[in-house]
């Protein structure tokens, strides 16, 4: 309920309040982005994007309560991990590959590392955390290694 | 108009529900058929607005969950006679308008996120959703079979529905599809639930459910209620926000040992302080309850309370005030028992909590320590904290993320690089060697000054700072030494995490030898009063003889009694000790306040308002911002708590004060963290520091108790204040209460209990558990540690092996991973083997690589050569449905191996 009206604030012209008459409304990205909660995230874009229908970060209602409840405390591991993967898979060819490394790099440094810093930090996650050696990390791999991280879910979600 | 909405959801859920399960044959038709399906729905939707005749004919056909066996497969039959076809386009009628129905009544809607919230966790559903349809097929096929087996079958699939319904949760679906299948299931669940039981007991089984439901419904409204109940939540949210979880963790510590304190409150409160004010002698009535004379007139003025002398030293805050009377009031309330049990459950209880804390610490904890394999993959996945809400913080996160990979660069390309390793280990040395003389010189200060303080309470016009001398020393050096420590640390060039360790390690053996100190000038002091005491009981005595057998009064006329407040009296050590310690607490507490007002908010309103009118920028420049100072904050905090669970035998108010000084401190800080302190720059992780301070309040907790074991158990109570007065030690009051209000064969048994042949061998037994218990932790950490090393050499086999083969013999070796996959059932005992039949077995199965590495892993915990073949899925239930795509089986049994 909280979340509807949070949904509903960032676009008060959008979303009407009664919800029944037109429930197709789609926020934009751009109203979505400027939450508190993710207008510092470096994966913002990403999000939205994982969490939208068609993957252009425009929200409806039930992709919005769709991200805060995989990003809410009481999401198990598993499920944070396959949307973190998601996050993560910029270009959405379910690996991660070595250009995605590279965004995600970039992104958590905003482009200090110098370009063979980049590529040696992708280098060796590719190193550790590829199980199967094809050059990119798949979903099982990513698991394995995120189920792993100590502060994974401690860091990986958003309070409201 | 309605309608079109409803289709453009339904194609988008279609679209979802097809990729989710794409690969499976068995549900990869019924997705295809779909859109072939969907005028269907569509044209109801027309002509009934909402729900449309097929549904209402579902509804019909459907039986209902109290009507005869017999007419309910009969229904059965004729409903799967219209079949498949007509079922599935009247479920997606029902589909759309509950759909619909959810969406007109928002509060439907909201219901179900929020229900879905509360449903335990687990996975296991993709199979099920497949073998629905199988299920139905044959149940169509069969549709003559036994009523029994109709039966069973509902009964199976009613089950699946209610797992279906508790795992909804950890479906990766889009929430319009979660709810729409936790409708349907619902609904099944349902109908089909009251059917189960059988003649009589259907009723009492339908009861049962709706009652289950109920109290799955309170409990969930329950633990909504308790969330909300948390105090402070909102404002650590905040500050979680914006200063990351590092200083919300303070918080949360601080908020953890409010609720401690409160309930140490409760019970002295409960048990000693209010019973005494009720029941107890009044004010004035007895020596000991009242001010004497030479104090009186200036009992009431302020300075003399602020010192918690005159009136307060005389009430019920301070040890002195109780009386020695066995039994109070129209109860016959035993206080001294009670003072003394209660005495004794505090440290019981904190001991308990602290312990039981940190176990639930370390179980949330197990997977630490094997990130060495990993270090970059989790810099990269999992080094944002997505809890940072504050552009300020976002940035400093990102500075730190970057030094943190550069860090790891350097570690990595010059890991074994050793430079000068002479001058590091003499700087190390030296400032090993300043800390300690800056130790001993801190100790040493606090001796003197305790000794000069006994000096001065002796002497009779004392100037302020003469009487508060200590409080002052010992708050200052805690202010004083911890900079000074951190600028000796400079010198020895550690990592900073290892220098936060000293350095957290170094201020607490300060606290610690300046608390020990004080407590050792303190307990001379005791001893010299307690020698002392002889000599004034005889005064005392003597006084009272004297002023009964004094000669001149009228030997007719008995005497009134000798007012209380002229009775000489011992100086009563316990209320002494007492009295120090709140006013260290007070004095300790008003220190941090102003250090807070002075050093934090004063800063920042000088650094922000002065810098428009000075020379450089103050807020990027020198004196800056201040940092919120985690762990002097929570040493100080640990440090404050051992006081009072030091003092508060022999001040029951102390945690009163205490209740209330950290509530204050809970909103003073939190206004003082939001108003004027800015984020980390390094921030340390909340999660592994937190059994650390934990660990440290078990210590200090120990600590503590010692010195008030050692004063109950070896020292005499003073002779005429206290409630153990007159006794020879403060645990006699067990034995009188043992020998005078139990049967005589109950204090047979204490004193049989209490017989050292009984006491050494259960404490023999006790250590021999612990022993025990040890081996037995040990051998499994070794375990542990060796299935780590294991999986490392798999890993290494693996690698040298995709080296030597290429893409192309893996592609083609399918068929000769079933026969090879025989060898995995060793993987306990060759490697190497193993690792190739997984690799081979891995190709085979696409992307189940970890099925089959769970298979050989769990033989192996187990030290038992079971034989099962990796290729094989290792849990027979789950070998079911054959037609899994390779995806799930290995999501399923990727979550299998705990580690």
């Amino acid at each position: 309920m909280e979340l509807f009206y949070r949904y509903q604030d960032l676009a008060p012209q959008l979303v009407p309040l009664d919800y029944t008459s037109c429930p197709d409304v789609k926020v934009p990205y751009e109203l979505i982005g400027t939450m508190p909660e993710l207008k510092d995230n470096p994966f913002r874009l990403r999000i939205a994007q994982v969490f939208s229908e068609d993957g252009d970060g425009h929200m409806t209602l039930n992709n919005f309560l769709d991200m805060f409840s995989v990003m809410s405390e009481m999401a198990p591991r598993d499920l944070k991990a396959y949307y973190a993967f998601k996050i993560y898979d910029f270009n959405n060819d379910d690996y991660i590959c070595m250009w995605d490394l590279e965004q995600t790099v970039t992104k958590l440094t905003r482009g200090e590392l110098s370009a063979e810093e980049v590529s040696l930090v992708c280098e060796k996650v590719l190193d550790e955390a590829d199980g199967d050696h094809d050059g990119r990390l798949s979903l099982e791999d990513f698991q394995n290694m995120i189920l792993r991280a100590p502060d994974f879910l401690s860091t990986f979600h958003i309070r409201i | 108009m309605s309608h079109r909405p409803q289709g453009l959801g339904e194609e988008a859920g279609g679209g979802a529900r097809g990729r989710s399960r794409s690969g499976s044959p068995g549900t990869g038709d019924r997705s295809g058929r779909r859109p072939s399906r969907k005028p269907a729905p569509k044209a109801e939707g027309v002509t009934g607005r909402c729900g449309g005749p097929a549904g209402q004919e579902w509804a019909k056909g459907s039986p209902r969950p109290d009507s005869p066996q017999r007419k309910q497969v009969e229904h059965k039959r004729h409903r799967e006679e219209l079949g498949k076809q007509k079922r599935s386009t009247a479920r997606r009628t029902r589909e759309g308008r509950k759909k619909k129905n959810g969406k007109a009544s928002l509060k439907e809607q909201r219901a179900s996120p929020k229900k879905e919230k509360e449903v335990p966790k687990k996975e296991m559903w993709k199979q099920l959703k497949k073998r629905r349809s199988p299920s139905l097929a044959s149940s169509a096929s069969a549709g003559e079979s036994l009523s029994e087996e109709e039966l069973a079958r509902i009964l199976e699939q009613v089950e699946e529905k209610k797992k279906l319904i508790t795992h909804m949760r950890n479906k990766p679906w889009p929430m319009a599809k979660k709810l729409t299948e936790l409708r349907e299931a619902q609904e099944f669940v349902e109908k089909y639930e009251g059917a189960l039981g059988k003649g009589k007991g259907k009723r009492l089984y339908a009861y049962r459910m709706l009652m289950t439901k109920k109290w799955i419904k309170f409990k969930r409204d329950f633990d909504n209620f308790k969330t909300q109940c948390i105090p402070w939540e909102m404002k650590i949210k905040d500050i979680e926000s914006h200063f990351g979880s590092s200083v919300a963790s303070y918080f949360i510590f601080l908020r953890w040992m409010y609720g401690v304190n409160l309930v140490l409150f409760g019970l002295i409160f409960g048990l000693v302080i209010i019973p005494e004010v009720l029941m107890g002698m009044p004010y004035g009535s007895i020596p000991r309850k009242t001010v004497p004379r030479a104090e009186e007139e200036r009992a009431m003025d302020f300075s003399v309370l602020w010192d918690f002398e005159g009136y307060i030293k005389y009430s019920a805050l301070f040890y002195g005030y109780y009386n020695d009377q066995r039994t109070i009031g129209w109860l016959r309330y035993r206080l001294p028992m009670a003072y003394f049990m209660v005495g004794v459950s505090v440290f019981g209880y904190s001991l308990m909590i602290v312990i039981r804390s940190m176990a639930s610490n370390t179980q949330g904890g197990t997977s630490e320590g094997e990130g060495d394999n990993f270090t970059f993959s989790f810099k990269m996945f999992t080094s944002w904290d997505y809890l940072i809400g504050n552009s300020e913080t976002a940035d400093n996160k990102y500075v730190s993320i970057t030094t943190s990979f550069k860090e790891s660069i350097v570690d990595e390309q010059e890991s074994n690089k050793e430079e000068n390793i002479h001058l590091t280990r003499f700087l190390r040395v030296l400032a090993n060697f300043l800390i300690i003389c800056c130790l001993c010189g801190s100790g040493y200060l606090i001796y003197f000054v305790v000794k000069r303080s006994q000096e001065f309470s002796k002497m009779q016009n004392v100037s302020w700072y003469e009487r508060n001398e200590v409080e002052i020393v010992m708050s200052l050096l805690g202010m004083f030494c911890p900079p000074l420590f951190e600028t000796i640390a400079a010198l020895e060039n550690y990592h900073p995490r290892i220098g936060l360790k000293w350095q957290l390690g170094r201020i607490f053996a300060l606290f610690l030898g300046n608390l020990y100190t004080f407590l050792l000038a303190l307990m001379d002091d005791v001893h010299l009063k307690l020698s002392n005491e002889e000599k004034i009981k005889n005064i005392t005595h003597w006084t009272l003889f004297n002023y009964y057998n004094s000669s001149g009064w009228n030997e007719s006329v008995p005497r009134p009694p000798l007012h209380p407040a002229d009775v000489p009296r011992g100086s009563c050590w316990e209320t002494a000790v007492g009295i120090e310690f709140v006013r260290l607490t007070v004095s300790d507490m008003l220190v941090t306040y102003i250090t807070i007002l002075v050093g934090d908010f004063l800063r920042a309103c000088f650094v922000r308002f002065m810098n428009y009118c000075w020379c450089w920028d103050l807020e990027a420049g020198f004196p800056s911002y201040a940092e919120f100072d985690i762990s002097g904050n929570v040493l100080g905090l640990i440090f404050n708590q051992g006081m009072i669970w030091m003092g508060s035998f022999y001040a029951p108010g102390l945690v009163g004060i205490n209740v209330l000084r950290l509530l204050t401190s809970m909103y003073f800080q939190c206004w003082a963290v939001m108003s004027s302190n800015v984020p980390h720059e390094r921030v340390f992780k909340a999660s592994r520091s937190n059994n650390f301070y934990m660990g440290l309040l078990l210590l200090v907790l120990f600590l503590s108790l010692l010195p008030v074991a050692y004063t109950i158990m070896s020292l005499p109570p003073s002779f005429d204040c206290g409630p153990f007065s007159g006794k020879n030690r403060m645990y006699d009051v067990i034995q009188e209460t043992v020998e005078n209000d139990f049967p005589t064969f109950l204090g047979k048994i204490f004193a049989f209990i209490a017989n050292p042949g009984l006491i050494i061998p259960a404490i023999l037994l006790m250590f021999l558990a612990i022993y025990y218990l040890n081996s037995v932790s040990k051998t499994l950490s070794r375990a542990n540690a060796q299935l780590r090393k294991k999986i490392q050499a798999l890993r290494e086999v693996e690698k040298s092996h995709k080296s030597v083969k290429g893409r192309a013999t893996a592609r083609d070796s399918e068929d000769t991973a079933k026969g090879s996959s025989k060898n995995a059932t060793k993987a306990g005992t060759m490697p190497h083997s193993a690792s190739q039949s997984q690799t081979l077995g891995k190709k085979a199965q696409g992307p189940g690589t970890s099925s089959s590495a769970s298979g050989t892993m769990l033989p192996a915990s187990s030290h038992l050569p079971i034989s099962r073949p990796a290729g094989i899925r290792p849990d027979p239930g789950h070998a079911g449905p054959q037609t899994h795509p390779g995806r799930s089986a290995s999501r399923k049994s990727a979550q299998r191996p705990p580690h």
